[in-house]
């Protein structure tokens, strides 16, 4: 009859433990995604008034405009990690033609505004690798942790879930967006 | 960063500032019976405790002060706190402050109670004469020190162990004159008080040196190593260590209590291992970094 209760006790306590892990290991992993948010958040401020400085001089570039204005906006409504991955990917394309275009103005390479806008968006890219590198960790230790036994068990039962990673190179589910190369 | 890591140095932490405590009460204790002054316990008591919560809470500005090193903000070099600021993400810390001292000396240490109180501090010569990979990886080194609540250990340090040795150098002087005076009494409990007073106040400064070397040695290593899990450039900060095993100028605001928390002997004496080295030797990190990369 002890060796019963004991037995349940034990299991109960494994059982808790297990759970409150990946509570913790699942928070530290959203904890990471809005810090990868703050600094996506600051590169959407920043391209507006990059794109007006851009327009001041490259008059005739409308098309490269319309696509950075709308990969930004697809990339700000995406509503999960997996689409916000493909559309930060297309924004940072965009972002890169934005500059090509921007080597054929050599008053506008000359321009104060611009040369500061282009390190804070080189600053704010930087941290956005920082903070996926931070995130994925995160992600890598959580999804070993559900994926290892015993925890693997019961960890779909109590409700968690594998994380994607943030990353350039890997396939996501949703599929990788078409890359341009120049 | 290592999670054991951060509740052994918390654990650390607590047994030292209860050895503290233990030790300076049982020296005001031992005192107050050796020179026949009651009110030695009680000061002791209040002393130590008070004396605690200073080093816990303002042992980094005592530190600061002591190294004499100014703040500088993202608008006086915004490179070194991007540098910083981008690593502290990578980290998942909160970005520390960051410190300058002006010396041409190549050094740099973290300092703080916990990861939100944190500094990091570096030379100007240390600012001035690396790379960017080398900084960096010198800044991870220190940020790792940082996650690790290695800080808090080893700035404390810095307080409890300034004051074991202040406090045993005084006591040491006032058994001296204590005991002679006395030594018409012939009270048998009163020489074996002093005798006890001595080897107390002989030992206590001893075991607070052995408590700093034992702590920051095997820290250096391990800081290194997760430093380079940040940069992924081991070459950075061994191209860093070597530049400053090359500079053989010693930092002059540095000291005995402080020598520990720099990333190098900031004395530059020794090159081989011995007991008393509070850091372990350039060219032994030098060869680990490689043979990582």
């Amino acid at each position: 009859m002890y060796i019963l209760l004991i037995i349940i006790a034990v299991v109960v306590l494994a059982f808790i433990g297990i759970y409150n892990t990946l509570v913790h290991s699942r928070n530290r992993v959203d904890e990471a995604w809005s810090d990868i948010e703050v600094q996506l958040k600051r590169r959407y401020d920043l391209i507006p008034n990059l794109v007006n400085t851009v327009k001041g001089y490259a008059k005739h570039e409308d098309s490269v405009f319309t696509k950075v204005t709308d990969a930004r906006a697809a990339a700000m409504s995406a509503p999960n990690p997996g689409q916000k991955l493909a559309a930060e990917n297309q924004l940072s394309q965009t972002i890169r033609s934005l500059f090509a275009v921007a080597e054929n103005y050599p008053e506008l390479k000359a321009n104060q505004n611009f040369l500061s806008l282009q390190s804070d968006l080189t600053d704010t890219e930087d941290k956005i690798q920082a903070a996926r590198r931070f995130y994925n960790g995160m992600v890598r230790d959580y999804n070993t942790k559900l994926q290892t036994f015993p925890t693997n068990l019961f960890a779909s039962m109590l409700g968690f879930t594998a994380k994607t990673f943030f990353d350039i190179d890997e396939k996501g589910p949703e599929g990788q967006p078409v890359n341009v190369k120049f | 960063m290592v999670y054991t890591e951060i509740s052994s140095n918390k654990r650390k932490t607590v047994l030292l500032i209860t050895f503290f405590l233990v030790l300076i009460i049982g020296l005001g204790f031992v005192f107050s019976k050796n020179l026949d002054m009651p009110q030695l316990l009680p000061l002791a008591v209040g002393l130590s405790v008070l004396m605690s919560l200073t080093s816990y809470f303002y042992s980094d500005k005592i530190v600061l002060a002591m190294s004499k090193a100014r703040e500088v903000k993202r608008a006086d070099d915004p490179e070194l706190y991007r540098t910083v600021e981008n690593l502290a993400i990578t980290a998942g810390l909160p970005t520390p402050k960051v410190y300058l001292i002006e010396d041409t000396a190549l050094n740099a240490f973290a300092t703080g109670r916990n990861p939100h109180h944190a500094v990091l501090c570096v030379t100007t010569g240390l600012r001035s004469q690396l790379t960017k990979q080398e900084l960096e990886g010198v800044m991870a080194h220190e940020l790792s020190h940082i996650g690790n609540y290695d800080i808090r250990l080893s700035t404390i340090i810095v307080v409890l162990v300034g004051i074991i040795t202040l406090l045993s150098d005084w006591m040491l002087r006032i058994s001296f004159w204590g005991g002679r005076k006395r030594s018409n009494d012939h009270n048998q409990a009163t020489a074996v008080f002093a005798i006890i007073g001595l080897i107390l106040a002989i030992l206590s400064p001893l075991a607070a040196t052995l408590i700093q070397l034992a702590i920051s040695r095997k820290r250096e290593y391990l800081a290194d190593a997760s430093g380079v899990l940040l940069t992924r450039y081991p070459q950075g900060l061994a191209g860093a260590l070597r530049k400053i095993a090359a500079d053989r100028e010693p930092l002059e605001v540095a000291n005995k209590a402080t020598a520990h928390l720099y990333i190098a002997n900031p004395f530059k004496a020794q090159k081989i291992a011995s007991l008393f080295n509070t850091h372990p030797p350039i060219e032994d990190r030098i060869k680990r970094l490689e043979a990582m990369s």
